[in-house]
């Protein structure tokens, strides 16, 4: 078989699979929540409002998407929207990061 | 950049937040934690911004620059009292920025790899308009969250008739548009959703009362989670599906903690209507009657006590009494008083509010303790101080059957030998209840405000 025909075959077969990636994800997500649900029941009440300042900052990883829609070169209804985007997870990325090191950097040891 | 290396870099982003969580195991890592998952987010940003879709910087570093800027900004000034309101606030703009990237998505499909105008996959379709919903509903009932928390809209929970009914109502509509939207990606169907989850969101948390805003404030961080799960769907993106997880199953657990310190179920939290505004006087028998103290008589009695704890709770928050609480105990260590702190898992307006003002007084952490862990030492206190605490500590909530806050889990103060409780007036606690403490023969009241008491008693320790 020549490559091209190959790789045709090859994306043919990952778009008749649709089904099969959104398994995946939904696999993905599966595991993503067992993990979050043992991680967070190890957190220590005593960090409860770092834990909900670090989960407000990591959740702003949406930026991804926003990124995307901001980054063609054209000027258009996406670009805008991404660029809006990007400057509202931007303040919950460093605002939720620096409030969080600032309520960390309080919790200190008998001397 | 090719797929695979992104793919990969989205793995370790990935990998970066789960040990950033891991860290908060213990306040010893936690700091490093807190690097590793601002390493993530960077390794993220920076891959995608190698992606061939991402060819100008400026409108990006702009944002960038500018969000930053803003929330770094903040992050410094605020004031550790306002922190719940804070994180409400910041919600709101991940509820906000799933809604614009979802509708950036809508708009331009291909440059996500997920179909062109007018032919996005169904299973894209229902999943951004999940997306969506979550995101609205976060994004406008984070704000009544910021409002009853910052003093903005009253924190007394408001019911009208027909509220649920009037909700379900909205939910189900926007189901229906939700399928339409599916079936034929039109734009109207849309932004029909995107109302009607935004009506949503103000009208779900409006009836739910200022003191259950430690369950709201979780919720919220979960929605935001789920939000931009659905957003990870749209897109295929793995490390959105895996952080968005990783953030709904801790607002989840969070809010399923909460609801447990006031024997609640969420259901019940969530359809609202619990509680008075703060200040309100209980109706009731007001001819009993109390023992009242002087800030010097307390300050005579802890001088004489061995052991000492104090119960702080979101009236010390109001009052920024903590720093005037760490010097107390200050003193009353140096005079050989064994000084312990005792934190109900419901006490402030977020969970762990109680923890990180004290931390912030220089409270050493080693200190603090949680019920479980405390609540057995009462019987062996001969001092309790409760300073802007009340139901929590109400012993009829063990006893008395038909009260309001029945099996909710207290601290059992009325076991000391004596309580000193700090309080402005006789009105009732957030439950609306009178607390059965203030008549107990071992229990002084001293009533004013709770700073400035604080700060006498440690006049009269001088």
């Amino acid at each position: 078989m020549d490559p091209t025909k190959a790789v045709q075959a090859a994306q043919a077969s990952a778009e008749a699979s649709g089904t099969d990636s959104l398994i995946m994800l939904f696999t993905v997500f599966m595991l993503a929540v067992f993990v979050g649900y043992y991680v967070v029941w190890n957190v220590t009440s005593a960090l409860h409002s770092p834990l909900m300042s670090v989960t407000n900052a990591i959740s702003s990883v949406i930026i991804v998407g926003a990124l995307i829609a901001a980054g063609p070169v054209e000027v258009h209804f996406s670009k805008v929207m991404g660029f809006i985007a990007v400057v509202l997870v931007s303040i919950n990325i460093f605002g939720g990061f620096v409030v969080s090191q600032r309520m960390l950097q309080m919790f200190r040891k008998k001397s | 950049m090719s797929a695979d290396l992104t793919g990969l870099a989205y793995l370790t982003a990935a990998i970066c937040f789960i040990l950033a969580l891991r860290g908060l195991s213990s306040p010893v890592t936690a700091r490093r934690g807190n690097f590793v998952g601002i390493a993530g987010m960077v390794i993220a940003v920076a891959a995608t911004l190698a992606n061939p879709h991402v060819l100008s910087y400026s409108w990006i570093v702009a944002g960038i620059l500018l969000g930053g800027s803003i929330g770094t900004i903040i992050a410094l000034k605020i004031q550790m009292t306002a922190l719940p309101q804070l994180v409400a606030a910041f919600h709101s703009l991940v509820g906000l920025a799933a809604v614009f990237v979802a509708t950036a998505a809508l708009f331009a499909p291909d440059a996500y790899g997920i179909g062109s105008v007018g032919k996005i996959g169904t299973a894209s379709l229902v999943e951004m308009s999940i997306g969506t919903a979550i995101g609205a509903i976060t994004f406008t009932g984070s704000i009544v969250a910021f409002g009853k928390l910052q003093g903005l809209v009253s924190g007394a929970p408001l019911v009208f008739n027909g509220q649920h009914l009037l909700n379900a109502t909205l939910g189900l509509v926007a189901a229906a548009l939700l399928v339409w939207f599916a079936m034929t990606e039109s734009y109207v169907a849309y932004w029909a959703i995107v109302a009607v989850t935004l009506v949503l969101g103000f009208l779900i948390i409006l009836p739910i009362g200022g003191a259950d805003m430690p369950v709201v404030v979780s919720m919220l961080n979960s929605y935001s989670g789920w939000a931009a799960c659905g957003i990870g769907f749209t897109l295929g993106n793995t490390l959105l599906i895996i952080t968005g997880a990783l953030v709904g199953s801790s607002g989840a657990i969070l809010s399923y903690i909460m609801c447990k310190g006031m024997n609640r179920s969420f259901f019940n939290v969530i359809l609202g209507g619990f509680g008075t505004d703060e200040g309100e006087v209980a109706a009731g028998p007001t001819d009993r009657t109390v023992r009242k103290g002087s800030a010097e008589d307390a300050g005579f009695i802890m001088q004489n006590a061995s052991k000492v704890i104090i119960v702080p709770g979101y009236g010390m928050a109001v009052a920024q009494a903590q720093h005037a609480l760490r010097e107390m105990g200050d003193v009353l260590k140096t005079a050989g008083v064994t000084v312990a702190y005792a934190i109900h898992p419901v006490a402030g307006r977020m969970p762990g509010h109680m923890n990180v003002l004290l931390a912030e007084a220089n409270v050493p952490y080693d200190e603090v303790f949680e019920l479980e862990e405390i609540n057995h030492e009462f019987s062996t206190a001969d001092v309790v101080y409760v300073i802007g605490a009340n139901d929590v500590t109400n012993p009829a909530a063990k006893t008395d059957l038909t009260s309001p806050i029945y099996g909710m889990p207290v601290l059992d103060v009325e076991k000391a030998k004596t309580v000193l409780f700090v309080k402005r007036s006789m009105a009732s606690g957030y439950a609306g209840v009178d607390n059965e403490l203030f008549f107990r023969d071992n229990t002084m009241m001293l009533f004013g405000d709770a700073k400035k008491m604080t700060e006498e008693i440690l006049h009269s320790l001088n």
